[in-house]
């Protein structure tokens, strides 16, 4: 465990790059599947940030914390692609700015 | 018994309350059944109650709680029973049950069944707290609660806007009086510190000497009200007008009831109008030339509903007449006779407009006579009572009040002691108007061609209430009213016999004159009549003396002017500026909702990265 020893700055940056990855694909795409998967990185920047959190203070919290964060993640991946299947046979398109029904 | 007098406000009431509530889902025979019964029992209760106090003839009140306590100012729900109340509960639970079963025929077909007899009920119980109150603000509250349902059922065919303008009409111009009447109250509390009647008319005895100035001008203002209600000069425009409601609403409210309000009121506190002359003698000025303008104009009508209109305006100038010249009696004498052939009158007109197709237009009508046998015969009974023929009850009534009139020693200051025979020979001349334009009905609707043919008979709920209803017309006078421990009595009328024969003689002249202008033609009327002139002046009795256009443009016309005039004033601007800016922010925001979801989340990023930037920065 020594020798591995990278500084959790570094861990914290790459969730933040993570993290806006995450965000910048849901702002700037319009397939929901894309936005769908967007998602999953956020969540997955957020585990990552538990996890290196959890190792620097030397608590099991973290990695518990992680478990759950996968779970709710395999929890929306379900609800979300039952949304897609939905939206694709309501509006034939995967197009989330002409899934709408608003008018503006 | 005596102390259930609640019970008889109370039953109407909470059969209004009932078809309100249930606003229209009960079935028809249910609504007339709530409707005519609940006024019915109420007119039980009205003659054994009657019967029971007539055994003792002791007036009494019921308090049934203290309405309200500020200082010394408490006055109670509380009501006051002597042998005026008894008259004019009979009069309003009597006439008005048959008019209540009238209706149940007459308005079968309307679709607001049930609104219509909530409306009438509502009216029955207010117009009875009126009369049985025992203070001057429960009669207010009476007399405010009558005037809403009179408003409510004016317009009560609301879908035509000229309803609406009557019904407008009748309200405001009723408002006029009853805030004279409301500044009468107030000023008789200041002074007396009490409203309660009967000890405020002894205050009022007590404190003031005859000829004062303050209880003149408290009964300036009562009269005020009185002359709103009851449609007399100068507030006697909203009458004629208020003939849109249904027929038998005209009948209650407009002729039996309502209306004679005001001659209740000044009978109620006579006491109040004892102790200043010059109003009194004003009382019967206005009375006098109410009934005089109002026969002219119902001379010239053409609509059945508006001449009995006009005519009911000139018999409760009568009513103004006798109370004016002291005759109290004999004033509450007519109201009554005229509550039973006024709504005999309108009830038959009622059947004449329901089986004619809703024809107005008495000049459309005509030969009926053999048509609709029970109206004419109702309407000629109606008539002759109008007109005072003998032996009618209006014959008595009329001749009580005439004959007080000449027999009036004036107290006034302002007019002479010799105005009574004036003041007779004004009402003899009414009453020789009021034959011939009643058998000038008679004989244009019911003589003569047919121009138009009823296509169905009245039934038993309209024919019965009409017969009974010329019973009483017939019969209503021959009985004195036991008025005399209520009013200061009057003497015996000493006139000679010429006197009495002239009076008499008058309806029959009239009658005749009818009879040579309407049916026989003669050419001794239509020279005149036919006359340029006598058109003109046929048109300006017809328009009621251009009061409407007198008002219209001297109030209505500039208040609308100054009204317009102000929309664009600066306050408004203040209001204006509020909308424009909650309407321009609207705007703003409503364009956020786009309904694009990448637009949302962008924003709240945007907007969770400013508020992070804020709070480090403020830290």
């Amino acid at each position: 465990m020594e020798g591995l020893a990278i500084p959790l700055n570094h861990v914290l940056i790459v969730a933040t790059l993570l993290f806006i990855t995450g965000l910048a694909g849901i702002m700037f795409r319009r397939n929901i599947i894309f936005i769908l998967m967007s998602l999953e990185v956020m969540l997955n920047s957020a585990g990552l940030a538990f996890v290196a959190a959890g190792t620097a203070w030397q608590q099991a919290d973290g990695q518990v914390i992680f478990m759950l964060i996968l779970t709710v993640a395999a929890a929306e991946v379900s609800v979300g692609l039952g949304l897609v299947l939905q939206i694709q046979r309501r509006f034939r398109t995967l197009d989330m700015d002409q899934a709408t029904r608003l008018n503006s | 018994m005596l102390n259930h007098v609640w019970l008889i406000p109370l039953l109407p009431f909470v059969s209004s309350v009932l078809l309100i509530l249930t606003a229209g889902r009960l079935p028809r025979k249910l609504v007339a059944l709530f409707g005519a019964g609940s006024v019915g029992l109420a007119a039980l209760l009205v003659l054994t109650i009657g019967w029971q106090f007539m055994q003792t003839q002791s007036p009494y009140s019921v308090h049934l709680w203290t309405w309200m306590n500020i200082g010394d100012f408490s006055p109670g729900f509380s009501f006051y029973v002597d042998q005026l109340t008894l008259v004019m509960l009979s009069i309003i639970t009597g006439v008005g049950f048959l008019i209540h079963l009238y209706s149940t025929e007459f308005m079968e077909h309307d679709s607001d069944y049930s609104r219509y007899f909530a409306y009438m009920n509502m009216f029955v119980a207010a117009m009875l707290i009126l009369v049985l109150a025992d203070n001057l603000l429960l009669l207010y509250l009476g007399w405010e609660g009558v005037g809403v349902c009179s408003y409510l059922l004016v317009g009560f065919w609301y879908k035509d806007p000229a309803n609406g303008a009557a019904s407008r009409k009748a309200f405001v111009v009723t408002r006029v009086g009853d805030t004279a009447m409301a500044l009468g109250l107030f000023l008789l509390f200041t002074e007396l510190r009490t409203l309660e009647i009967q000890p405020m008319l002894e205050a009022a005895d007590n404190t003031w000497a005859i000829g004062d100035a303050i209880p003149a001008i408290a009964a300036l203002l009562l009269l005020g009200g009185a002359v709103g209600k009851s449609a007399q000069l100068p507030l006697h425009t909203w009458l004629p007008d208020a003939m849109a409601g249904p027929t038998p609403v005209s009948a209650l409210i407009h002729a039996a009831t309502m209306v004679t309000a005001g001659v209740y009121l000044i009978a109620r506190t006579h006491g109040l109008f004892l102790l200043a002359p010059d109003v009194l003698m004003l009382v019967a000025v206005v009375g006098l030339a109410t009934l005089l303008l109002a026969a002219f104009a119902a001379l010239n009508q053409t609509d059945i509903k508006r001449i009995l209109a006009y005519s009911t305006i000139s018999q409760i100038g009568y009513m103004f007449l006798a109370l004016g010249v002291g005759a109290w009696s004999a004033g509450i004498f007519h109201l009554m006779t005229h509550a039973f052939f006024k709504a005999l009158l309108f009830l038959a007109a009622g059947a004449v407009i329901h089986c004619l197709h809703h024809e107005h237009n008495i000049f459309k009508m005509g030969g009926l006579r053999s048509k609709l046998p029970i109206v004419f015969w109702s309407f000629l009974v109606g008539s002759a009572a109008l007109a005072a023929l003998p032996f009618t009850s209006g014959f008595f009534s009329k001749d009580q009040i005439l004959l007080s009139a000449f027999e009036l020693h004036g107290t006034s200051t302002l007019l002479g002691a010799q105005i009574g025979p004036w003041l007779w020979a004004g009402g003899l001349l009414g009453a020789l108007l009021t034959a011939i334009y009643s058998f000038r009905l008679v004989f244009i609707v019911f003589f003569g061609k047919a121009h138009t043919e009823p296509d169905k008979q009245p039934g038993w709920r309209m024919a019965g209430p009409l017969a009974l209803l010329c019973v009483l017309s017939v019969i209503g006078g021959w009985f004195a009213l036991p008025l005399a421990s209520v009013f200061p009595t009057s003497s015996e009328h000493h006139v000679s016999h010429l006197i009495e024969g002239i009076s008499i003689a008058t309806p029959l002249i009239g009658v005749f004159i009818a009879w040579l202008i309407y049916y026989n033609k003669s050419r001794l009327f239509s020279g005149i009549t036919d006359s340029s002139s006598g058109q003109a002046l046929s048109r300006f009795w017809k328009s009621g003396w251009a009061i409407d256009t007198l008002y219209n443009s001297l109030i209505v016309s500039p208040y609308v002017a100054v009204a317009n005039a102000l929309r664009g004033e600066w306050l408004d601007k203040i209001y204006h500026g509020v909308v424009n800016v909650s309407v321009a922010l609207h705007q703003l925001l409503s364009n956020s909702q786009t309904g694009k979801m990448r637009w949302y989340l962008t924003s709240m990023v945007f907007g969770l990265i400013v508020l992070v930037s804020i709070f480090g920065w403020v830290r």
